[in-house]
């Protein structure tokens, strides 16, 4: 790894000061899981890593019934993936939280950090979008928030300019009968990258879809969200046929490549197997709720 | 040359097959939540601070296994390397160097960490255990006693890790089931494949505690 520079702010205008100061050159930073390595690996490049882990607003782990989740851009996953109250009210990005790499990595690794990286495979970032989700950021021209699924815009690159940082996520409150899932294929147990990826959030009226959101990732430049396949769900019962056509629109939103993870024609096969399959575990998670 | 010092291969501009290639394996009532305050992070400065260390070597303190240590580094050290190249402590392996393996499993706080994806400087303040710290020769930890009774390594270069991984869920519950154990190693990858010893090794720790927490060695075996 080249020489850097470690720069560690308390406050968030201190982060935004330096931040903006190196411009391109800085890097904001908390569990280091994907930074380090990229660093040494030479795929990217900066001489001031900026510690955010020291800011009390980005270590913020909230839930209210009502307002919905704040979501500390440091905090780590496994703070995600061992709280009941995650578990009951955000089951799906619970699981994303529980799935990233290893128990190594999600003691260090934070769901903010996940989205920051930009990967097109982040697991957290479709269980993210599914749940509407925006991420608030400040940076030297005061605050803006944006939704989860505009934030990364190509492989590694979101839409943090130079001097912003991602400060929280904020989620909706689940609503009375909602509820949300995230699966993932990988061809080994664990400690892989997804070949594909899909969360969903539903919400019922009875036995009929009142809201749907399905959102997919590693099968295009950046995790999609699959907007037609979910509208077409509102008002349907979720029965064998609805879920093979949102299977299908699923699959059609989807642009993947072929790598040495899965080809294309296998990609889109199995974002139509996995939709099926979380928008079932979501139904029937919602029904309890 | 120390392996940190290595040029970048190839300037930035990342595609989405090469992204993925490099990112290493990765990448109150109503109202609640966060369980535990935030170990170190938020105590070691007070509010208003900003530290700002390197690019050139510094001085710092770690605490490892118990003792003050104190170190000459540049802030692009990995506590991987700190602990091996500058202290000495060669228990823990280095093998992928990306947080792939799990060899160079270390605890930060009690808990598990891969050492190689940790700069040495962002231990400053926590308690860092490695397979020294867990146990000596005429003294073994539990769990480093039970792999040796059951012969839980062929090469050795993951045991040090894996004994950290099992040693933490131990600590965190004594009578782990096999679900939790598998969980805790699933980040340990041994190429010799010795994982059913492992297994064994793993539950001859275990302290069986209520009915249907611990299975028996056999069981493991067949997990």
């Amino acid at each position: 790894m080249h020489a850097i520079t470690y720069e560690a702010p308390t406050t968030l205008d201190q982060a935004v000061s330096i931040l903006k100061t190196h411009g391109e050159n800085a890097r904001p930073f908390c569990g280091g899981t994907d930074i380090i390595i990229q660093l040494r690996a030479g795929v990217r490049r900066t001489e001031h890593l900026v510690d955010v882990k020291k800011i009390k607003e980005l270590q913020t782990l909230s839930f209210d019934a009502k307002k919905g989740l704040r979501l500390g851009a440091a905090v780590p996953c496994i703070e995600i993936s061992e709280s009941d109250v995650m578990r009951r009210h955000y089951p799906g990005l619970t699981e994303a939280a529980h799935l990233i790499g290893s128990l190594q990595i999600q003691n260090r690794a934070s769901v903010g950090g996940n989205l920051c990286n930009g990967s097109p495979a982040a697991d957290t970032t479709p269980a993210l979008m599914a749940l509407g989700a925006r991420a608030r950021i400040v940076g030297p021209n005061g605050e803006r928030e944006v939704p989860v699924e505009a934030f990364v815009v190509s492989p590694g690159r979101t839409v943090l300019k130079p001097g912003e940082l991602l400060v929280e996520l904020l989620v909706p409150a689940p609503a009375p009968h909602s509820s949300d899932a995230y699966l993932r294929f990988i061809p080994r147990n664990e400690m892989d990258i997804a070949v594909v990826g899909v969360g969903a959030a539903l919400t019922l009226d009875g036995d009929k879809v009142k809201a749907a959101r399905i959102a997919l990732g590693a099968v295009a430049p950046t995790p999609i969200l699959a907007s037609k396949a979910a509208d077409a769900l509102i008002g349907m019962k979720l029965d064998a046929a609805a879920l093979e056509a949102a299977g299908r629109a699923a699959s059609e939103a989807c642009s993947p490549i072929d790598d040495m993870r899965g080809t294309a024609e296998f990609r889109l096969h199995i974002a139509a197997v996995l939709t099926r399959r979380v928008l079932s575990i979501a139904a029937e998670r919602a029904k309890k709720n | 040359m120390n392996r940190d010092d290595r040029k970048p291969r190839k300037p930035p501009g990342i595609s989405r097959r090469s992204f993925i290639k490099g990112a290493g394996v990765v990448a109150a009532a109503a109202g609640l939540v966060r369980v535990r305050p935030a170990a170190a992070d938020e105590k070691t400065l007070p509010a208003g601070v900003v530290e700002k260390l390197g690019p050139e070597a510094t001085t710092i303190e770690l605490n490892i296994n118990g003792k003050p240590a104190t170190l000459e580094i540049e802030p692009r050290v990995t506590l991987l390397s700190a602990l091996r190249e500058h202290l000495g402590l060669t228990g823990t392996k280095l093998v992928c160097d990306r947080g792939a393996c799990g060899a160079c499993t270390v605890h930060l706080d009690g808990k598990p960490v891969t050492s190689c994806m940790v700069l040495a400087i962002d231990a400053r303040g926590r308690q860092i255990t490695t397979i020294e710290g867990l146990g000596t020769p005429s003294n073994m930890h539990p769990v480093q006693a039970a792999f040796v009774e059951t012969d839980a390594l062929q090469c050795g270069f993951c045991t040090p890790g894996m004994v950290m991984s099992v040693a933490a869920a131990l600590e965190r519950n004594p009578a782990a089931t096999t679900d939790e154990i598998k969980h805790a190693t699933a980040g340990n990858i041994c190429r010799c494949g010795t994982y059913p010893d492992v297994f064994a090794a793993a539950f001859r720790a275990v302290k069986p505690g209520p009915a249907g927490s611990a299975r028996s060695v056999r069981a493991a075996k067949d997990a």
